[in-house]
């Protein structure tokens, strides 16, 4: 096998290269994903509000919404499609031994992407064909499907961290459940969470940029709504989400103690164990860290004599990384607090005045909120899965043999790494670019129709 | 029994993938052919019209196979990737360029960023089949054993059937596509085009049933299992049928037959696809791997099963009314060639 000889030369089959490649695409595609499941519904929503009251304003956010998402909705679906790919390419070991058990979510996922593919098509390219009321009903199935896909995908995740619904005799799969595997202790929690992240991830990065208009001084109807919109989904997600990031991490709490250890740093177990915020982790120590007497016993078990298990009761071949998963646990915290916090000034200003802060600092605050919230996700995503390492199933199958075997694979990880350069720099140009398209002050009946979403 | 069922319901899946996301492919390739932006433009225009709608659902039955074959055949699906890690990521790099590459280009309007984009989105379009093509053909040569990544990475992909097979995909995705768009500009009112591309179908049809015929001598040489395979009892008649459908179809665009030609030119070409299928079956990597081997447990089996029949009694009837609403005659006042495609 000369020509496999001279592959090796280029990289050794490497976890790392592995780890790296897949990391990188789906953190990559999980952004654009968000936006595939959040902004569909804020579409029809305008739409909607444009057709029971003919303003112009709501009529035109509708199609340059819509406009974008088609744009989005393209990139996500191909960028999707990698992944599909990689869970062979990369995780051949994966696939051969429990591809049986969690292909199922998969497999209805794949009908929910042709519901939304199929019925995205339809909607954008019906704008001008059908009746309204038909056209707003078309794109009700790619809300309802675009949930229920991020449901099913990372029901497969959840699986990875609470592996059951199959039974191994003798290393040989010999029966299996894959509804008990779907439906484990950690879907529910984790597809939650996941759902309402895409939801701020949308609302505020949407908002974001209308924020950056009005700071520029567009300060029009259209402009407003266009903030205010996404915001309010933002702020309305934001609160949920903390109780549901609370209970996602009481499931880690119970189900998988290592990880909580290492998204609290924590190395000795027992009680009245205090909450850490931030410092790093060496030679079995915290350091840095700001502590708040017995908070983690009180947040896991609302009891201050509540124990914790920490790492020194995990053996030393199966801990994670430490500080990057405590590290990403805080800051996915700490961007929610602050989105919250954000919420409640909005709301406030909101009851009190029925408008929008007047401060700049406000604006100025849901300018980056968007990009922090996609910031939060992906850390959320860190703390998930490098906290689950050295598993890729938890307790039941080791990344490295996982991996594909076959020389080489590290470049892959480059190919990928040119091609998304490549895509980002083209994505973010062209939705700056739609962004941009001149507006006229204040849009009149005229500019809605001229505006083609394809 | 199941397991047969879903392996058909795969192939059936690679088939739609074939007959109706290559022709997107095909799209790509007769717009890199398509010339100058000025002297192309009606072309380009015809071919987003006619992709622009249907290509995302078209690709998901890429997707629909991936995620079927990994749960009902795992080990299946863990030896094909690994082994062909290769032409598989530059399938998937090659998805992404002609996907967003499309997508762009319809959002931007300056004359070099539709160009660059264009660009991008053809030449992606003629690059992805060949790699998809040749995958099937190391896997319908034999050189994809069972097991992870056990056959060569490179020489599985990159010999005569393979490079054959690349071919050949490419060149059946061109030739449906001109079929296909034959008809639908002369659904649009442009006879024109529809003659250029009744030409190119010709020309084509006759380009790819050469390459058929070098094909089979290539895998008589290259592959004698396959071979036997193929012109044995089972598998023999599917052959037969797709050099009828390829002589028919010649036949019906010579008298200007648009829409009938487009089933004997997809009959033709899922006729080799299912003559591959036939001649392997029951083995799903030819030397040492039956199906019934590369079945997951027969829990999986059912629940895949149930899944499909409710996944397709939603999904065929949205499929249905999307192709529908797209093949009527589009606003006949507003023929495309009225509205300049740079200023879509």
């Amino acid at each position: 096998m000369l020509s496999s000889a001279l592959l090796l030369a280029g990289g050794a089959a490497s976890p790392v290269a592995a780890r790296s490649q897949m990391g990188f695409s789906l953190g990559w595609h999980i952004i654009v994903a968000c936006l595939g499941v959040g902004m569909p519904g804020l579409v029809l929503f305008v739409e909607w509000r444009g057709q029971r009251t003919a303003d112009p304003s709501y009529r035109l956010l509708a199609r340059r919404w819509a406009k974008a998402l088609g744009v989005l909705f393209a990139v996500g679906a191909v960028s999707g499609t990698i992944l599909s790919f990689e869970m062979g390419v990369l995780w051949s070991g994966l696939m051969d031994n429990y591809g049986a058990v969690i292909g199922l979510p998969f497999a209805i996922e794949g009908f929910a992407f042709f519901i939304e593919a199929i019925f995205l098509g339809i909607y954008l390219y019906g704008w001008e064909r059908l009746p309204p009321r038909t056209h707003l009903l078309s794109g009700l199935p790619i809300v309802v499907a675009g949930v229920a896909s991020a449901f099913f995908v990372v029901s497969a995740n959840a699986w990875m961290n609470s592996p059951q619904g199959f039974t191994v005799i003798g290393g040989r799969l010999v029966g299996v459940d894959p509804w008990a595997a779907m439906f484990n202790p950690a879907t529910w929690p984790e597809t939650i969470h996941m759902i309402l992240a895409a939801f701020m991830v949308t609302g505020f990065l949407m908002a974001s940029v209308y924020a950056v208009a009005m700071l520029r001084g567009r300060r029009d109807r259209y402009h407003r709504l266009g903030l205010l919109i996404p915001l309010v989904l933002g702020v309305v997600a934001a609160p949920v989400q903390i109780l549901v990031g609370d209970w996602a991490t009481r499931y880690v709490a119970s189900n998988q103690p290592t990880k909580l250890a290492a998204m609290e740093g924590l190395f000795r177990s027992g009680t009245h164990v205090p909450l850490s915020v931030g410092g790093y982790y060496s030679g079995d120590e915290l350091h840095g860290a700001l502590h708040i007497p017995d908070g983690l016993s009180l947040l896991v078990h609302l009891n201050p004599d509540g124990y914790v298990v920490g790492l020194d009761r995990i053996p030393l071949d199966v801990r994670p990384p430490v500080t990057i998963v405590h590290l990403a646990f805080d800051t996915m915290v700490g961007i929610g607090f602050a989105l919250l916090a954000l919420g409640i000034w909005f709301g406030y200003c909101w009851w009190r005045r029925r408008e929008l802060p007047r401060s700049r600092w406000f604006l100025r605050a849901v300018a980056v909120s968007g990009v922090a919230a996609v910031a939060a996700m992906e850390a959320g995503w860190i703390t998930t899965e490098v906290g689950r390492q050295p598993w890729i199933v938890y307790q039941v199958l080791r990344v490295d043999d996982a991996v594909n075997p076959a020389p080489g694979l590290s470049w892959g990880l480059a190919a990928v790494l040119a091609v998304y350069l490549v895509l980002t720099v083209a994505t973010v140009y062209v939705l700056r670019r739609l962004a941009r398209t001149p507006l006229p002050v204040a849009p009149q009946e005229y500019d809605v129709a001229r505006y083609q979403v394809v | 029994m199941l397991a047969t069922g879903l392996l058909a319901l795969a192939w059936a899946g690679i088939s739609a993938y074939v007959l109706l996301a290559g022709a997107d492919f095909g799209g790509g390739l007769w717009d890199l052919l398509a010339g100058g932006s000025r002297r192309g433009e009606r072309q380009r225009a015809l071919i987003e019209h006619s992709v622009g709608p249907v290509w995302e659902a078209n690709h998901v039955w890429l997707i629909f196979v991936l995620v079927l074959v990994w749960t009902a055949f795992p080990p299946l699906f863990a030896a094909v990737s690994s082994t062909l890690y290769i032409p598989l990521t530059l399938v998937a790099l090659g998805v992404i360029a002609r996907g967003s590459a499309f997508a762009f280009r319809k959002a931007v309007t300056e004359l070099w960023q539709r160009r660059l984009f264009g660009a991008a989105f053809a030449f992606s379009s003629v690059v992805t089949p060949f790699f998809l093509g040749a995958a099937g053909g190391a896997i319908a040569s034999g050189r994809v054993p069972p097991g992870i990544a056990a056959g060569d990475i490179l020489t599985s992909w990159w010999n005569p059937t393979s490079v054959m097979a690349g071919a050949f995909t490419v060149g059946a995705c061109a030739y449906l596509a001109a079929v296909y768009l034959t008809a639908d500009a002369r659904r649009d009112g442009q006879a024109d085009l529809a003659e250029q591309f009744r030409r190119r179908s010709l020309i084509t049809g006759i380009v790819l049933g050469g390459l058929a015929i070098t094909g089979l001598l290539v895998v008589h040489i290259d592959a004698p299992l396959l071979y036997a395979r193929l012109t044995g009892p089972v598998a023999l008649p599917l052959v037969v049928l797709s050099i009828v459908a390829g002589a028919l179809s010649l036949g019906l665009l010579l008298i200007r037959r648009f829409v009938l030609v487009r089933v004997t030119a997809a009959l033709a070409v899922a006729a080799v696809l299912w003559g591959w299928g036939l001649a392997q079956y029951p083995d799903v990597l030819l030397p040492g791997l039956t199906i019934s081997q590369a079945a997951a447990p027969p829990g999986t089996l059912l629940a895949t099963a149930i899944c499909m029949a409710v996944g397709l009694a939603l999904l065929l009837p949205s499929l249905a009314w999307l192709f529908l609403q797209f093949q009527r005659a589009t606003n006949p006042g507003k023929a495309p060639q009225s509205r300049p495609w740079y200023s879509r």
